[in-house]
């Protein structure tokens, strides 16, 4: 209804605006319904099965729940920390080796080699090796001023996960046509200064939605350095449930790791949604 | 007259296609020099190698006397003096106008932001382009684009400006305006080298008519005479299928 402040629409426009708003209301009433009716369903379905009394105690306990809260988020909160380092180490890092990838010129040669290998090692390598030789192996070598297992758990999410995303960088480099650096080194702006305010701006725009969906990953990835000591939310629920046999802090954990990743999905659902709309020229 | 621009034997291959063959040309200061020819008789490929955009396999450049195809030329600071404005505009769509305008300035000539900002803005203003300062390029038309093209060009104060064929992605009433700007240049005695399907245009505003074929200049002289009484059979036959196209 883009009608300017002093128009007065026409019968015709104005018995359309009149459907238009009966088949809104319409449409969001068959909505309401149909989810009722399948959301009713649902709940007989579960509640009716034979076995939903035992599972409704060893897992929805609400007792349990409310004891192994407290654990729970304190492991949670170890989530938090790791996940901010290592998504901000990881990005850092692989725009680096993206970078170092697109390096022209012999001299860079060993260069572009090596960041070459590392995406194509770390990439292949299972994160669980790469932890286990990290946390486990590393701390053998008793080197003096050895950190704690913690940041070497940190250390290999760091190396794996910058593996994908310096790939995806890389991509995004390339995806910026050729005229564009043309159109820069014209100006006069010399192949770094192109690849800062021209290539960099451009391709991080465009792939910001996968990166984001990488770290939505790593967010779950984080609570793996628990195979190496630390305890995280997951571990926390494992140590909480091995007490009292009842799995409800399994999924006290579990909800607390959804609501925690909503917020990032939901603005790389924004981003995602942003870059469509701008490539379709909108 | 002083030659600004002397090219002297260029020779460019793609893969074994010889592209421009033994090519010679003389552009004077202040002068409009047009290139003509069929598409793919090597215009696009003579302003890169201008410009220093490609590598040449023959043949020297002259800027002012220095010779800027010399090994060891720094092709940076050649290309701050050589404006080159390409037929599909290539702005950068995540600047805003001002800013397409303004990077060249601040980052290569190091000029702080007011002032480049204030010289861009003269600029813009000049060519009617004030009020779309802080709009992103995708939200002009073709030729407004091409005019912000033109201006980016011209910020960087080049001695010679390139312009390949810069009215031929624009729809045709787009096209005058962009024409317009180009005259107003003339007027102010910019050096121009441009590629152009306009002949109208070409015999307009050159002082100087090149006409292209298979990679050297088979015929030059002032556009009345290329136009009218062409010497050589091949320019006779291209402008036969111009006029006979209705583009002449
Ligand atoms: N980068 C390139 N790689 C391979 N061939 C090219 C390249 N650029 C131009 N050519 C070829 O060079 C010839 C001249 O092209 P161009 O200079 O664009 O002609 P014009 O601008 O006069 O239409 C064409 O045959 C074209 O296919
Ligand atoms: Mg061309």
């Amino acid at each position: 209804m883009s009608t300017s402040l002093h128009h007065v629409p026409s019968p015709a426009q104005r018995a359309r605006d009149a459907y238009r708003q009966r088949q809104t209301v319409l449409s969001v009433l068959v909505a309401a319904a149909s989810t009722a009716a399948v959301g009713t369903l649902l709940a007989v379905a579960v509640t009716g099965a034979p076995g939903w009394e035992r599972v409704r105690q060893t897992f929805l306990d609400p007792e349990i729940a409310r004891e192994a809260l407290p654990r729970v988020l304190t492991g949670l909160w170890l989530n938090v920390r790791l996940l901010v380092f290592c998504a901000v180490a990881a990005l850092l890092l692989g725009l680096l080796i993206a970078i170092l990838r697109t390096l022209r010129g012999p001299i860079f040669f060993p260069i572009r080699a090596l960041a070459a290998s590392y995406t194509y090692v770390f990439r292949g390598l299972p994160l669980i090796i790469v932890l286990y030789v990290l946390t486990l192996g590393t701390p053998g070598l008793r080197l003096q001023g050895m950190p704690s297992v913690l940041v070497l758990g940190g250390a290999a999410l760091v190396l794996t996960y910058s593996g994908y995303l310096a790939e995806v960088f890389r991509a995004g480099i390339e995806s910026v046509h050729p005229s564009q650096l043309a159109a820069a080194r014209s100006l006069g702006l010399t192949y770094r200064q192109t690849v800062r305010h021209v290539v960099l701006p451009q391709a991080v725009r465009r792939v910001a939605p996968p990166l984001l969906n990488d770290i939505v990953a790593l967010q779950k990835d984080v609570g793996l350095v628990a195979l190496a000591g630390p305890i995280d939310a997951v571990r926390a629920a494992q140590i909480a449930t091995a007490q009292t046999f009842n799995y409800t802090p399994y999924i006290v954990a579990g909800v607390l790791f959804v609501l925690l990743a909503i917020p990032l999905i939901a603005v790389t659902d924004r981003v995602t949604l942003r870059a469509a709309r701008r490539q379709s020229g909108g | 007259m002083d030659a600004l621009l002397r090219c002297r034997g260029l020779r460019k291959e793609f893969g074994g296609q010889v592209v421009l063959d033994g090519l010679d040309l003389t552009v004077a200061e202040h002068q409009v020099v047009a290139l003509i020819g069929a598409s793919g008789s090597g215009k696009s490929t003579l302003l890169r190698c201008v410009n220093l955009l490609e590598e040449l396999h023959d043949g020297t450049i002259e800027l002012d006397g220095e010779e800027i195809s010399a090994p060891g030329v720094d092709s940076d600071w050649v290309r701050r003096r050589i404006g080159l404005v390409f037929q599909s505009y290539n702005l950068f769509p995540h600047l805003s106008v001002l800013d397409n305008v303004t990077l060249a300035p601040r980052r290569v000539h190091r000029r702080p932001r007011a002032e480049a900002e204030a010289h861009a803005r003269e600029l813009l203003d000049r060519v009617g382009l004030a009020d779309k300062a802080d709009a992103y390029p995708d939200r002009l038309s073709g030729g407004q684009q091409q005019r912000v093209a033109i201006v980016r060009a011209l910020a960087n104060s080049p001695r010679l400006l390139l312009l390949d064929e810069v009215t031929s992605a624009l729809d045709p009433e787009l096209v005058g305006e962009v024409l317009t700007m180009i005259r107003d240049l003339k007027a102010d005695g910019m050096t121009m080298l441009l590629a152009t399907h306009e002949m109208a245009f070409a015999r307009d505003v050159a002082d100087q008519v090149c006409f292209l074929d298979a990679g050297r200049v088979v015929e030059a002289g002032p556009p009345e005479q290329v136009f009218a009484a062409p010497t050589q059979p091949r320019t006779r036959q291209f402008l036969a299928r111009i006029i006979e196209a209705g583009r002449l």
